[in-house]
């Protein structure tokens, strides 16, 4: 295999390591902030202990983050040479503001959270963990401007091919930044609250009596609830600005190989290189069109528009439905255990388990989110003004080969360590006594219990 | 928009770069370090080496990529040459920061009969992640062919590196600790400063030999005198750290940051070392910083940013370390 495809390969392999844990952070480290406050205003214990067993999670994800994000930054100049020398100077600079602004910040504040409570005030913890997510939300927006840029580029101008900025503000605020970051932020969230239930659920399930799963589960499908539906609109909006900008992306999202007025929704099918057709498709005639131009005869073009610039339709195609599907999958299961939940009732074992099946979903629908973008940008890769082909390092492909397969045994064995350990904290924390840590005039009893659950 | 000519910002950006690696060397160097010299037959010395730099690490780290990412920014055509020239060591690197990074995370969390094999981890990460930065700067420094002298000398640089490492860990748990660790650590600090010694001393002998530019800065009156400071007070450290490291542990636990201290000053004087004889190189021999800067524009932009934001971040660095100030041992993670 060349350079080229095997460069491809292990960065794709790495930044979809890479992401799965930023995207636990961010949101995570909001939510604790959240534990924070409500035990700061509330004085009961129960929120500390949900800091406590959440943040031990929070401090594994952020270290698998940390040294999976050290190995992008090496990536990109040894893999991407070409990348550098031709848009170097928008992506330098704003690399160097998420070092600067975001990296710093969140490591040493995370200092301060995991270990500080006991050596400065309780404000100063409070301020750490706002900090601290603080810090993962500003590197996702630098990081976000770039690939935004990437997707659409803007405020610049090309000067014997090389870019150079004319407009900062249009850089970072070019035109998909704003939808990208949003559902980002989301998915985030979303990921969160399915892995905070889901653990939560594990808990519940194995006769866990405590207090705090059970407000921990009620505040993730709650929160849920809210989210996935937000979701799925800000998606519906994402979708027409790709419309706008990358249509080769949309028609291979779409399935759409030929140009036409009333375009089909395939709710299925097997898109197909060599006949431009999708076999064993299921449609539903005109929607696709109504979706994306709110007209049922709306024209929308196809992948015939676009020879030799458009990316694969298979992969772009799957990806698409699985991130769609598991985000109505969402939308319905929230749905369902809020209405549970909002009833003062207890989650039925049925629920509790589809939950706990729905622990990691967020993860997967957060990758095939960025399958759908990041494919569907190629050829290029700053659409429009760099090929990804141009790009690439002239490293001997045995090393790159080397390498990859290094990185990809690794992971796979720190994925699994990961999510074994975290199940195993869920399960140790079942056994585990309660320890008292009741401030006076609060009393612990099954009472309180009850109302905690239903207020 | 620009405030600053390209040839001042080429200067300035190779001084940041060259900051932030020392800075880097120096605080990940003593939390490398105590992963060489964790001790694998005490498991209460391992809670409390670790402790020990568990609030810090990850900040460590940063400066790394802050290294790292100055380094493809400012001058894009040095970072693809020489990361491209050290794809493999700089691999083997990545891959022992990854598993030392995690192991700190998992021994505290795993079933308590895996937590041992997690330490192994962090120790041979660490071991790893040094040696192969160690690997990387004797290639460097020797221009960045693979010959086969060339790699023995690597080689060698890998061992020192490793050396210099353990030495600057151990004198941080002398600084952290107290007691038999103390005690301990005290004859590891030993141990290593003399592997550093003659590491460096080697590397300062054989350097002018590869590098005809190197014997120049150092042989070339007026500067050679004022640079003979430089190496004089480097050794001067190691002759009275020996004393030191004798004389130690004393009442009060006094003097317990001295050894710390003295090995800050060994990197310091090394890394200036280093970096005199290569300006104003960034690929040896082959790119000046000058030819490898990359546009004043986007320099300037950073550069700003920088101004306003390196002061903040020192600014709660200080603070981090004055909260986390004093002996280990009560460290508590939850
Ligand atoms: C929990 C994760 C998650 C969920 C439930 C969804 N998405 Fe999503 N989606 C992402 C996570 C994600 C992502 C990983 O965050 C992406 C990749 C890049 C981006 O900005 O968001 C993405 C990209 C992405 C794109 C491609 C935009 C582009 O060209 O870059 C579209 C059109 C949608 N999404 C639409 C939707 C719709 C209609 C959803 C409704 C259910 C939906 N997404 C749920
Ligand atoms: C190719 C692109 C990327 C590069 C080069 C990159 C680089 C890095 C690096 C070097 C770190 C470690 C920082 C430290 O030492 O503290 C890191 C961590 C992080 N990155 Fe990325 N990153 C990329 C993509 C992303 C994306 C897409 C997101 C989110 C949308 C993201 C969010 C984060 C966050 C929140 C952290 C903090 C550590 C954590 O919580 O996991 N990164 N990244
Ligand atoms: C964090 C979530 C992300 C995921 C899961 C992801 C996934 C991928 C995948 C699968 C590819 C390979 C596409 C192909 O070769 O067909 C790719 C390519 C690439 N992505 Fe991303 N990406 C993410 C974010 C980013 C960000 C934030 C940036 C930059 C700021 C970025 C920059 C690139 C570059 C430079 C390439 C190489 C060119 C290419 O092969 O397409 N990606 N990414």
């Amino acid at each position: 295999m060349d350079a080229l495809i095997l460069s491809r390969i292990q960065f794709a392999a790495n930044i979809s390591f890479h992401i799965l844990f930023p995207t636990i952070t961010i949101a995570l480290g909001w939510l604790l902030f959240y534990f924070k406050l409500r035990f700061n205003f509330s004085g009961h214990p129960v929120w500390m202990r949900a800091y406590r067993f959440w943040v031990k999670v929070f401090a594994l994800s952020f270290a698998m983050g940390v040294v999976s994000g050290i190995t992008m930054s090496f990536q990109f100049g040894t893999n991407w040479p070409g990348y550098m020398e031709s848009v170097g100077n928008i992506a330098g600079p704003l690399l160097a503001y998420e070092i600067l602004t975001a990296f710093f910040l969140e490591a040493t504040m995370l200092g301060i959270m995991l270990f500080g409570s006991n050596r400065v005030p309780s404000w100063v913890h409070t301020l750490a963990t706002f900090l601290v997510a603080f810090g993962t939300t500003m590197s996702a927006f630098w990081i976000l401007a770039l690939n935004s840029w990437m997707q659409t580029p803007d405020g610049f101008e090309m000067r014997d091919g090389i870019a150079h900025a004319t407009d900062w503000f249009a850089v970072i605020f070019n035109p998909s930044f704003p939808y990208r970051l949003t559902h980002t932020l989301l998915s985030s969230g979303l990921t969160v609250c399915f892995l905070v239930a889901g653990i939560s659920a594990y808990r519940l399930l194995y006769k866990d009596h405590k207090k705090a799963p059970r407000l921990t589960l009620k505040t993730a499908v709650i929160t849920a609830a809210i989210l996935a539906p937000l979701q799925a609109f800000v998606g519906d909006m994402h979708g027409l600005n790709t419309l706008e900008h990358q249509p080769a992306k949309v028609a291979a999202m779409e399935g759409l190989w030929h140009t036409v007025n009333g375009a089909p929704l395939v709710l299925f099918g097997i898109p197909d290189a060599e006949t431009q057709t999708n076999k064993y498709a299921l449609e539903i005639p005109g929607m696709a069109s109504f979706i994306l131009t709110h007209d049922f005869d709306g024209e929308l073009k196809g992948i015939n528009e676009f020879e030799g610039e458009h990316p694969p339709v298979a992969p772009v195609f799957f990806s698409f439905r699985v991130m769609v599907g598991i985000g109505l999958l969402m939308i319905f299961i929230s749905w369902w255990s809020t209405a549970t939940v909002l009833r003062k009732k207890s989650l039925s074992k049925l629920q509790l388990k589809i939950l706990i099946g729905m622990t990691f979903s967020g993860w997967v629908a957060t990758l095939a989110g960025w399958y759908v973008t990041e494919i569907g940008r190629q050829p290029f890769i700053v659409h429009g003004v760099v090929k990804t082909a141009d790009a690439v390092t002239t490293i001997a492909g045995e090393n790159v080969a080397f390498t990859l397969a290094m990185y990809i045994s690794i992971y796979i064995v720190l994925l699994i360590a990961y999510i074994s350990t975290i199940f195993r904290m869920a399960g140790k924390a079942v056994k585990e006594e309660e320890y008292d840590l009741t401030p006076p005039g609060l009393p612990e009893s099954e009472k309180g219990d009850a109302q905690e659950v239903a207020a | 928009m620009n405030w600053l000519d390209q040839h001042t910002l080429a200067l300035i950006f190779a001084g940041l770069t060259a900051f932030s690696i020392l800075l880097y060397a120096m605080l990940d160097g003593y939390d490398l370090g105590v992963g060489i010299t964790l001790p694998m037959n005490n498991e209460a010395w391992r809670d409390t080496s670790i402790a020990s730099i568990g609030p810090f690490w990850d900040a460590n780290e940063t400066w790394l990529v802050l290294a790292v990412g100055l380094l493809l920014v400012a001058f894009p055509a040095a970072h693809s040459a020489i990361l491209k020239a050290l794809y493999l060591p700089a691999s083997f690197l990545l891959i022992g920061l990854i598993l030392r990074g995690v192991a700190f995370d998992f021994r505290a969390k795993v079933k308590p009969e895996h937590k041992l094999r997690w330490d192994w981890v962090f120790k041979i990460g660490s071991i790893i992640a040094s040696f192969s930065q160690g690997f990387m700067l004797g290639l460097y420094v020797v221009g960045l062919e693979y010959t086969y002298l060339n790699v023995v000398f690597a080689l060698f640089s890998g061992f020192c590196v490793t050396a210099a490492y353990a030495l600057i860990g151990n004198a941080w748990l002398i600084l952290k600790t107290t007691d038999e660790i103390q005690l301990h650590a005290i004859k590891r600090c030993r141990q290593s400063g003399m592997l550093a010694f003659f590491g460096i001393l080697a590397v300062s002998l054989i350097n002018p030999i590869v590098n005809v530019n190197v014997l120049n800065v150092w042989t070339s009156p007026p500067f050679a005198y004022f640079f003979a400071i430089i190496p004089i007070t480097c050794f001067a450290m190691f002759a009275i750290g020996y004393k030191v490291l004798k004389d130690l542990p004393l009442e009060d636990d006094q003097g317990a940051g001295l050894p710390f201290l003295m090995s800050c000053v060994i990197f310091f004087t090394s890394f200036v070392g280093l970096a005199l004889s290569f300006y104003p190189y960034v690929v040896p021999n082959q790119l000046t910083i000058y030819q490898a800067a990359s546009s004043a524009e986007s320099l300037n932009i950073i550069f700003i940013g920088a101004v306003f934001v390196v002061p903040v971040i020192a600014a709660y660095t200080v603070f981090a370390y004055f909260t986390f100030r004093g002996k280990a041992d009560e460290l508590k993670y939850y």
